[in-house]
Order: C-alpha cells, then sequence, then structure tokens
C-alpha cells in the first residue's frame, strides 16, 4: 500500500515509473511534450547543436511556438524566428506555430489539445505552469533545460511540496480567477511558494471555467511556485473532449496526502484586485486606486487572452468608448479565438469602442511590441507582472488586473470597477 | 573553485527583466547581451563591473521569466558568481546549467556592501568577506546537483548519457 500522495506526486510517479514518490526526491520523469518559443527555442537550439546532437528524441512531442516576438517586430527578431522554423523543419516538428497559425504558447496548447490531463510537460518559458489547470504537471524551465529534455525526453525534478489552496463561498459578480490569484500571492508573496506546487480547491474553483483555472495557475510562477495544479473534474473534462490527441490520465490528491500548508480563503470575500508597481504581490482592492489616471490599457496576453476574458471586456465595452487619452489594446490569445470573438460581434464592439484589436502575440506583456510605455505612463494590464521596465521605459507602471477592472478603466480613464460603468 | 572579486549589492526579489529587460532579447549573443546586464536596475552597472567581480543580493534572485540569458548576460559580464539570500528557482536551475557559480547564504548578504572584498570558496561552501574579516558558511549544492557542475554543465551529462545509450 503506497503512502498517500498528492496529484503533482502521482503524476510525477507515473511518469517515472514508480509507484509512488514524495516531495524532496530528485527523479527522472519522462516527458510526454517539451515547449519553446521565439526567445528561448534560439539558445536551446545552439545547446543542442553545441553538444552535437542531432534529433530530438521525439519529434511529436515537441512543441515550437512564435508568439514572443511575431509578427518579427524586427531584424533581429525575424532571425530568431527563421533559426526556429528552419529547426522545426529540419526536425519534422508538427508541433511549430508560426504566423497565422499561432496563438499564444499557453493559449493554443491546451486548446489544440497538445497538453491533456496527466501529462508532464517543460517548457522554456516560466508560464508553462499554465497547463495545471487541465490536472498535468507543467512547469518552467531555461533554454538548456529544455535541450536536455528535447534530447532525451527527459527531465531531472525534484519533487516539489505542496501548498493546498482551499477558496470557500461564491464569487462575487465580477470577481474572476485573476483576483482570486492576486489576492493570494498579495497575501504569500512573491516567493511565498517559492520551490512548491500550488494546489488550488475548494468550492470556488470547482464553480469556475476552465479560462479561471488557467489564469490562476499561470500565475503560480508569480509566487515562485513550481507549478500550479487543479484536480480535474467534470468541467476539465468538458474542455478536454474532443480537443486531446491523446488518453488523458486523471489523478486527484489523496484525502490524507501530505501538505507543506493549507491555507483557507473566503473567495466570497475577495474583491476585484489590482498590482501596483512593481511586483504581483502589491496587490490591493481596486477601489483603492480608484481615481488615478492611466495612459493605456492592455487586454490579453497567456494570462488573460482567453475568450471568456474578451467576453468579460466586451461586457464592459458594449456600446461605450474607450476615454480619450487612452489607448486600449485587445489581443486575442489564438487565431480561434479570435475569429470566435469575430463572430460572436465582440471585435465589432471593440473597435466601436475605439479599441486597437491585434493578431495574437505575446508582444506588450514583456515589453517586446505593440504597446511599448514611454516614461511616466501608467497602464492596466490583465497580463501576469509589473517588474521594472516590463511593458516599456523603466520609469513606466504596469498594474495588474483582470479583464472587468481593465475594460472599466478603459472607459473611464482611470482605475475603476466594472460597478463603475455597468451601474 | 576560489573567486575573489569585489560586491555589487543588490535588494530582494531582483527580477529577470531587470536582469535583461526583454527588449533586448532578439539575440542569443552572450555579449551584447551582457552590454544590458542589469540595465534597468543599475544602469551604471555595466560601466563599473570588472572581471571577478560577485553579485550579492537578497532572496528571491533571478524571480520572474524563465529568460537563461539573465545567468548568460551575467556571466558574460565577468561576474565570477552571485551570492543570494535565495534563488528563484528557474534561475537557479540555469545557472547551474550554463557553468554560473551561485551560492545560497544570507548571513553573508546581509552584513556585505557594495565594494566590500570577497573571497567566496564554492567547493567548501564558504563565503569571506575579507574588507570586514568575516567567513560565512554558504549552503552546498545537493549531491544530484554536483554531478551536473562536475560534468561541466547539464549538456555535457547529456552527452556522456547519450554515448553510454
Amino acid at each position: 500500500m503506497a503512502e498517500p500522495m498528492t496529484i503533482t506526486e502521482k503524476i510525477l510517479a507515473r511518469a517515472c515509473g514508480l509507484e509512488e514518490v514524495h516531495a524532496g526526491e530528485f527523479v527522472n520523469a519522462k516527458l510526454d511534450l517539451a515547449l519553446a518559443n521565439d526567445i528561448t527555442a534560439p539558445l536551446a537550439i545552439n545547446e543542442f547543436r553545441g553538444a552535437g546532437l542531432e534529433k530530438v528524441w521525439d519529434p511529436e512531442r515537441v512543441a515550437l511556438v512564435c508568439d514572443h516576438f511575431v509578427p518579427n517586430k524586427d531584424i533581429k527578431s525575424a532571425e530568431q524566428a527563421k533559426q526556429v522554423r528552419d529547426f522545426a523543419a529540419e526536425q519534422g516538428i508538427e508541433g511549430f506555430f508560426d504566423v497565422g497559425r499561432m496563438g499564444i504558447e499557453h493559449v493554443i496548447l491546451p486548446e489544440l489539445g497538445i497538453v491533456v490531463p496527466g501529462d508532464v510537460v517543460i517548457g522554456a518559458d516560466s508560464h508553462t505552469c499554465t497547463y495545471g489547470a487541465l490536472g498535468a504537471f507543467a512547469t518552467g524551465v531555461g533554454s538548456t533545460d529544455l535541450a536536455a529534455g528535447m534530447a532525451t525526453g527527459e527531465v531531472w525534478l525534484r519533487v516539489p511540496e505542496t501548498v493546498r489552496f482551499v477558496y470557500s463561498g461564491t464569487l462575487g459578480r465580477y470577481v474572476t480567477g485573476k483576483d482570486l490569484v492576486l489576492d493570494t500571492i498579495g497575501r504569500i508573496g512573491v516567493d511565498g511558494a517559492l520551490y512548491q506546487a500550488m494546489e488550488f480547491a475548494g468550492e470556488a474553483v470547482a464553480a469556475m471555467p476552465m479560462s479561471g483555472r488557467f489564469t490562476m495557475c499561470n500565475m503560480a510562477i508569480e509566487a515562485g511556485g513550481k507549478s500550479g495544479i487543479i484536480e480535474p473534474d467534470e468541467v476539465t473534462m468538458e474542455y478536454v473532449s474532443g480537443r486531446a490527441r491523446r488518453e488523458p490520465v486523471l489523478f486527484s490528491s489523496d484525502n490524507n496526502a501530505v501538505y507543506a500548508d493549507v491555507m483557507e480563503i473566503d473567495a466570497g470575500a475577495v474583491r476585484p484586485q489590482v498590482a501596483k508597481p512593481h511586483l504581483p504581490s502589491n496587490a490591493v482592492d481596486a477601489e483603492e486606486l480608484s481615481g488615478m489616471d492611466i495612459d493605456q490599457v492592455v487586454i490579453g496576453s497567456c494570462t488573460n487572452g482567453r475568450m471568456d476574458d474578451l467576453r468579460m471586456a466586451a461586457e464592459v465595452l458594449k456600446g461605450r468608448k474607450v476615454a480619450p487619452g487612452v489607448r486600449t489594446i485587445i489581443i486575442p490569445g489564438s487565431q480561434h479565438i479570435y475569429q470566435q470573438a469575430i463572430k460572436e460581434g465582440l471585435v465589432d464592439i471593440f473597435i466601436d469602442a475605439e479599441a486597437a484589436v491585434s493578431t495574437p502575440t505575446c508582444g506588450p506583456c514583456l515589453g517586446g511590441h505593440m504597446g511599448i510605455l514611454a516614461a511616466g505612463e501608467r497602464c492596466v494590464a490583465t497580463t501576469n507582472r509589473n517588474f521594472v521596465g516590463r511593458m516599456g521605459h523603466p520609469e513606466s507602471e504596469v498594474y495588474l488586473a483582470g479583464p472587468y477592472v481593465a475594460a472599466a478603466t478603459a472607459v473611464t480613464g482611470y482605475v475603476s470597477v466594472p460597478e463603475e460603468v455597468l451601474a | 573553485m576560489i573567486f575573489e572579486g569585489r560586491a555589487h549589492k543588490y535588494g530582494r526579489d531582483v527580477d529577470t527583466d531587470v536582469i535583461i529587460p526583454a527588449r533586448y532579447l532578439n539575440t542569443s549573443d552572450p555579449d551584447e547581451l551582457a552590454g544590458h546586464c542589469m540595465e534597468d536596475i543599475d544602469s551604471g552597472f555595466i560601466g563599473r563591473v570588472k572581471p571577478g567581480d560577485i553579485i550579492v543580493a537578497g532572496e528571491n534572485f533571478g524571480c520572474g521569466s524563465s529568460r537563461e540569458q539573465a545567468p548568460v548576460a551575467i556571466k558574460a559580464a565577468g561576474v565570477a558568481c552571485v551570492v543570494a539570500a535565495s534563488f528563484a528557482r528557474i534561475f537557479y536551475r540555469n545557472a547551474i546549467n550554463i557553468g554560473l557559480p551561485i551560492l545560497v547564504c544570507p548571513e553573508a548578504v546581509r552584513e556585505t556592501g557594495t565594494g566590500d572584498e570577497l573571497r567566496v570558496d564554492l567547493d567548501a561552501g564558504e563565503v569571506e568577506n575579507v574588507t570586514k574579516g568575516r567567513t560565512y558558511a554558504a549552503d552546498r549544492f545537493p549531491g544530484f546537483m554536483q554531478e551536473i557542475v562536475a560534468a561541466g554543465g547539464l549538456m555535457n551529462r547529456v552527452r556522456q548519457r547519450m554515448a553510454e545509450k
């Protein structure tokens, strides 16, 4: 009889071909998928070639997504994307996503069923932890780890301790997964879950759509977490059904599993949040910043670029105009989402509101392109980081929020809760 | 391995966006990256840093993005070693994988200021502040990671293992 395990321990045990593994053990886990993007893949490819390696372990298990600096923002970016494109062609990697097929990596891989419950995934992108929302173990690594993973199909890991966050109650009308996770990071700090798995549970999570679950797991890294994870349920299976390219394997934590900590949070008491510069842990109730002028709003990213996020933004922007002096940039996370937004009339709503709607890209989130800030400018963004210089000039400021607050802010021109606009 | 150099001291939560801003990630060239190392937190760093210098920082050094260009830029700027109170996990792995020596030593961090002369003995796991005449014991790498370091980085270890197969 195995000792009780968390969902994370069970997934890793299976990937190691072991009956059980426990927190603190070093293991070599078999990978279901290795992922890189146009700014991390080039270094990984250089490492791969530098080691004299010729073939990836399994071209069907490697995904390369050009999403950060594409459509190519300059000549150097074009060279990097070309290097990735050439490598994908040479290696026969079908999971290569370029302009036109491309979306933000952490939006499209679940959308296309390339990641499924029970998987072990490494990605040379810190927000790889997003896939935990499917009940997979997924973690960010650097380019050299990714190169080793592409070569061997394995990764060495220290099995993480798990902190379980139990959210009781029902979320308020305009309160989303983003608000919940910003509130949690505000409570524990940007290294509050360092090296740990953050397991999100409780009735508020059970009632949450996949979009909110992806948002929560996406932000685990902003608390220093190795991964975020949610036990798969009917909501997960409904999402996965018809998409999964492999058979999902469903795990859940044993009742008596060992946790490093269990935090109980009353989700019903959480108000819309805004994280002030320059750390995601600087979360406050949006009301506290009410009236603060802003110059730009960005709605999109791997955190909040999904269909539900656009619907929330449209709910606020419908029949209204973006405030004078505010630049509003809305970026669907995938081609499919972009098209669906057109079909549902959301893009008309955005354009009528005088917002710019762009092809999928990570662009502004990391200060790459498509919405760079000048010195002294302020942006409310549904992205994931508000570090110094993250969206442009080192003296610019990013305030993190969910789509409702971001859209309401776009309408008024100052930080606003949705009730201010929708009342 | 022993390193001797002057300390450049920073606070906690130094993120990879300030170590190497994303606007420079359109290249993988280490020297080009090094030219912008620490630019958004300390624009004078590149002008002051001397080969063999040591970065000393508080908790959670290297948090945020997984960009390996962060430890690459630090190493290519001539920094011999980073001593921090703690490291964010992806940065920690990346540093070991590319051969940038790092040590966890909160006590040394607390008592070290910019300009102090340090002597770091990686094998003994020791940080000496020569200026202040103090020596501190640092955490040593777990055995698993020492293997990677001994192999000269992760890709060398992968190459060894592929050859064995």
